[in-house]
């Protein structure tokens, strides 16, 4: 069984993965798998607890409003696979 | 408009909040900086890097939801809106979603001479993202990302404002509200409020929405206005035609004067919000709201109120001087500064604000409000006359001197020795005869012409009161 | 065998011995031993030496770092500044950071010496090290065999004894299982005692880097220097450091020790249990009660992890778009066409897997079924933790069902390989600590762990059961014999 494959480019196209048709089918058995697997979840009775986002009970933090120093114009573009005059450049696209 | 279709507007206003560095990182805010020259691996979304939030971004949000009458959330979090952007340099944006800090509050104001309001349904939290540069020399876009992690808040209206002018007033309000409140610019062309509108249509008299169109890009109050405006054509159009509207996103063509679809072919997007794991909940307890509540300044309806009241000022005047706070400052140092309030109101109305591309100049502007104030009281002395104090004031725009000054220098007091008019009057009226005889002869309107002579005589420098009163009594009545 | 952490600290910080000589000795062995282990991603020798002469010139000024001329190894998930920082993925690779992460500038704070970054599964998304894009790791116990992960390098350097001690970081038993697998002691701390900043995030609710060491007191020295609160990371916790390294003595008298029966299932090795049971007998005569109790929501623990991790994951691993830094696609014709061809080459199949199943569970739909509901069985997992620290004082388990398995023996079942995470999974999901310690050894000579866990911020406790065993036995000074120096 698996999850058909328009569905795995439905999501692949969401997350803005390129799969090839093989690896397509592949990731539709796999998930499948894995879905079945967690709907055991469905057996735990969690009507009445809420979601845990943080196990350990923090705060939010509040920082004072200052400047701390940045990275420098050539440090930040220095890395990026195409940049012009320390503008990121991607290939253009409609605003 | 087809009239059997009333229009529903709802407003997503995103007004970015003046703090001295970003919401989640300590990178500054200033407008204008080089390219990536105010950016680091928190803002610029690098591998490992993480947020914290800034204290005065919670602060300032307050002072706006408290103004509005917002209720605030004690316990509020972050969530991940997630899509992919150039602009977007973590493929998510830090935003809120189920719990934001404020829900409900209302925006009043002012429209047909009627008081109403738009509700609020929420104000949230959220950074902003980077800037797109299009080249179109080459097919290349290029991305800057100082304005990456700028703070903003969402102003989000319920869908009830039932026109495209109600629209630009309640837009007008909440910048004047950020600006009065310091806690924006509120400059649309600058980018700091930014407006986007949901507009559908429904049959006159009922309450369900119809299907809505989401309108983006419009850069000023006008545009908010025109392009409402024609939206709500477009659909009447559409539904009158029997077809259906499409849920879609629709961008302003100013050039144009149309909405079009966003080009992209992309599918509606999934945003997949879930609550941010690298934020623990913002706790906000009631001292700190006490604190904010406390520390409010007086918002601009309060003020205009307390102007109508205090200084006996009639309705217009008063909005027209509390639509900006720093007119209102410069009205109420002018008055504080010994000048007569209505006389001061009119001034500041006619002479001042039309000497002033932007109300915000003032606090630079050549002429202070003790300036002002001294000019006014010579006005009110009886020194100098109306029509004076205006070519004076023009002088003292340009060359910054003060009124006493200039009057002086040129000799511009009012001549209010009643010997020397009375000398004048008879003199004209000697001059003038067969216009005092038709006047005499019933001709009431030859007066003023009398009056005119005599301010040409006295080389305009006669004070008007005087002479009126002189002459009248000269021709006996 | 090499010294220990702590000797060496000793050593240099009393000026016995130079920090430099150290790690030239630590290259040299590297060079000769790593070739077939492929512990190590790069190495930083040139920054390795620099740092070492800086350490035995602050020595000479009569100053004592607490890591004097330790060489340490960083999981390649850990930024470091001026080095390349890849997380064994090729979407990364070339990336120099411009910034250290916290953990580095506290090690260097303390005198360590940074020898390079160490191999591990990709994205840290693994239990075996063979989701590299670098090349698998290797077992120095069995080179057949794999070190486990994700933090698989760095546990076969510690075993190898290519660096005295090494940083991993653990998300679902990444530190743990490696550890247990290659005979060393790996702990991870409870969540926010270690900052986050700096370490290239998987899932942000569960990640905490943690030390890998040949003994309980190196690791509670490594993470001495490392922990304490970072204004700079919101999840950080603001709780003073604790001397660790004092609870690294006495008997276990007084101290209850919790037994979960969901831990010894069927189908876990026999060899495996029979050594764990072994220890946890030692435990009982070191003074320990031994306490029979229950995690039920154990069996759910795994289905949870992998929605909740993988959704946090697909939106972490959203900035690997080829925009500012890294892989790029070359000769994309438009945008879309970029993100989605830079992404497609730049992610190996295990995170490609990961990132669909985080996306799937998130997206409209599907938010309840799936994360909603794994949110809310992370709750009552929590709520089992809690309830069985009310009648004792650490948890006394196996780190993994078997010990270190084949290369290739897993790679055709991902959810076989998933399973295999159930005994430190829950750990992680509740944000608890837990430290995996040599027990035993298979019949044909391969380690196995225990596993200690404490309740949140109970490091002390957890570190002085996890001594007193230690000392008991001698399975810690056991080494790989192909590599014994």
């Amino acid at each position: 069984m698996a999850l058909p494959v328009d569905e795995v480019l439905r999501i692949a196209r969401l997350a803005h993965l390129r799969l090839d048709a093989a690896e397509a089918e592949r990731m539709g058995t796999h998930l499948a798998r894995i879905l079945d697997y967690v709907a055991m979840l469905d057996d735990a009775d969690v009507s009445s607890v809420e979601g845990t986002t943080h196990a350990i009970g923090l705060v939010c933090p509040l920082r004072e409003d200052r400047v701390h120093p940045s990275l420098s114009s050539s440090e930040a573009s220095r890395g990026a696979p195409h940049s012009e005059e320390d503008l990121f450049a991607v290939p253009r696209f409609v605003g | 408009m087809n009239a059997a279709y009333e229009p529903v507007i709802g407003l997503e206003v995103h007004c970015q909040i003046k703090t001295e560095t970003k919401i989640f990182c300590g990178c500054p805010t200033r407008f204008g900086a080089p390219a990536n020259s105010q950016v680091c691996p928190v803002c610029l979304g690098l591998p490992g890097a993480l947020p914290v939030l800034n204290r005065r971004v919670v602060d300032l949000m307050l002072r706006m939801a408290l103004a509005v009458g917002c209720t605030i959330r004690p316990r509020s979090r972050f969530a991940r809106k997630n899509y992919f952007y150039p602009d977007l340099p973590k493929g998510y944006q830090i935003s809120q979603y189920d719990e934001p800090v404020a829900s409900g509050g209302r925006i009043d104001f002012e429209f047909d001479g009627t008081a109403r309001s738009a509700r609020l349904e929420r104000i949230h939290l959220e950074e902003d993202a980077g800037k797109n540069l299009h080249l179109d020399s080459r097919p290349v876009s290029l991305v800057d990302f100082n304005r990456s992690g700028v703070p903003l808040m969402e102003i989000v209206s319920e869908p009830e404002i039932g026109s495209p002018a109600e629209a630009a007033e309640v837009l007008r309000v909440i910048r004047s509200l950020v600006r009065a409140l310091e806690v924006s610019d509120g400059n649309m062309e600058e980018g700091s409020l930014r407006c986007d509108a949901n507009v559908s249509l429904r049959p006159v008299g009922t309450r369900a929405l119809g299907t809505k169109a989401e309108v983006k890009n419009m850069n000023s109050f006008k545009n908010v206005e025109h392009a409402l405006a024609h939206e709500i054509e477009r659909q009447a159009d559409l539904l009158g035609r029997g077809e259906r509207v499409v849920q879609e996103t629709r961008l302003w063509n100013v050039q144009r004067g149309v909405t079009e679809p966003m080009r992209s072919k992309e599918e509606a997007h999934d945003y997949r919000y879930f609550p941010e794991p690298d934020l623990p909940p913002l706790e906000i307890a009631g001292e700190w709201i006490d604190e904010v509540r406390r520390g409010l300044p007086e918002l601009p309806a309060a003020r205009r109120d307390r102007f109508r009241e205090q200084f006996g000022l009639p309705p217009y005047d008063a909005r027209v001087l509390t639509a900006e706070r720093e007119l209102a400052d410069y009205f109420e140092q002018t008055v504080a500064d010994g000048a007569d309030a209505k006389q001061a109101a009119n001034f500041l109305m006619t002479e001042v604000l039309s000497r002033v591309a932007d109300p915000r100049d003032l606090p630079g502007a050549p002429v202070s409000p003790r300036g002002l104030a001294a000019l006014l009281r010579l006005q009110s002395g009886g020194t100098i006359s109306g029509k004076v104090a205006k070519d004076v004031f023009l002088r003292m725009w340009e060359t910054g001197r003060g009124a006493e000054e200039i009057v002086r220098a040129e000799g511009l007091q009012q001549v209010s020795d009643e010997t020397a008019l009375e000398e004048t009057c008879r003199h004209v009226l000697a001059e003038n005869a067969a216009a005092v005889d038709r006047y005499h002869g019933g001709e009431q309107r030859v007066f003023g012409h009398l009056i005119g002579q005599a301010m040409r005589a006295s080389g305009g420098k006669a004070n008007p009161k005087l002479v009126n009163e002189i002459l009248r009594k000269l021709l006996g009545g | 065998m090499s010294a220990t952490a702590a000797e060496i600290a000793t050593l240099v910080g009393g000026g016995h011995a130079s920090a430099e000589e150290i790690a030239r000795t630590t290259f040299a062995r590297i060079r000769r031993c790593d070739g077939r282990i492929g512990a190590y991603l790069r190495l930083d020798e040139e920054g390795a030496l620099r740092s070492a002469r800086e350490v035995d010139a602050r020595v000479r000024l009569g100053e004592r770092p607490v890591l004097a001329g330790v060489p340490i190894a960083l999981k390649d998930a850990i930024v470091t500044r001026g080095v390349e920082t890849t997380c064994a993925s090729k979407i990364l690779r070339g990336w120099i950071p411009p910034y250290d992460a916290a953990v580095v500038e506290r090690l260097r704070a303390a005198g360590a010496v940074i020898t390079g970054k160490a191999n591990m599964d990709e994205f840290a998304m693994g239990s075996s090290n063979e989701n590299s894009a670098y090349g698998p790791v290797r077992n120095p116990w069995d080179l057949e065999r794999t070190p486990g992960g994700s933090s698989g390098g760095s546990a076969a350097a510690v075993a190898a004894e290519l660096c005295a001690a090494a940083l991993g970081s653990d998300t679902g038993g990444s530190i743990r299982q490696p550890a247990a697998m290659c005979g060393v002691v790996g702990l991870k701390p409870t969540y926010g005692r270690v900052s986050r900043r700096g370490l290239v995030a998987f899932a942000s609710s569960l990640d905490q880097i943690g030390p890998l060491a040949h003994t309980v007191e190196d690791a509670a020295l490594l993470l001495e220097a490392v922990a304490g609160h970072d204004e700079r990371d919101s999840t950080s916790a603001a709780r003073p450091v604790e001397p660790y390294r004092d609870s690294c003595r006495g008997d276990l008298r007084g101290l209850r020790i919790g037994v979960p029966r969901e831990f010894f299932v069927a189908g876990m090795d026999s060899e495996v249990e029979a050594a764990v049971r072994a220890a946890i007998e030692v435990l009982g005569r070191l003074g320990g009660e031994i306490v029979d109790l229950s995690l039920p929501h154990t069996p759910h623990a795994v289905a949870a992890y992998y929605l909740i991790c993988t959704a946090e994951a697909s939106a972490n691993l959203a900035r690997y778009d080829g925009v500012r830094f890294g892989h790029r696609a070359r000769g994309a014709q438009d945008l879309l066409e970029m993100y989605q061809r830079t992404r497609g080459e730049g992610f190996g199949p295990e995170v490609k897997r990961r990132i669909m199943l985080g996306t799937y569970a998130l997206s409209a739909g599907y938010y309840e079924a799936y994360y909603g509901k794994a949110q809310k069985v992370r709750t009552l997992i929590c709520r089992d933790f809690e309830e069985a620290f009310r009648s004792c004082d650490v948890l006394a388990t196996p780190t993994s069902p078997t010990a270190a398995f084949r290369l290739g023996e897993r790679l055709d079942d991902p959810l076989q390989m998933h399973l295999a995470d159930v005994f430190t999974i829950s750990v992680n999901l509740a944000g608890l600590p837990g430290i995996s310690l040599p027990c035993g050894a298979t019949g044909a000579g391969l380690p196995i762990g225990l596993q200690i866990i404490a309740p949140a911020f109970a490091e002390q406790t957890m570190l002085r059961a996890a001594w007193a065993y230690e000392q008991s036995t001698d399975w810690h000074l056991r080494r790989p014999p192909e590599w014994t120096a």
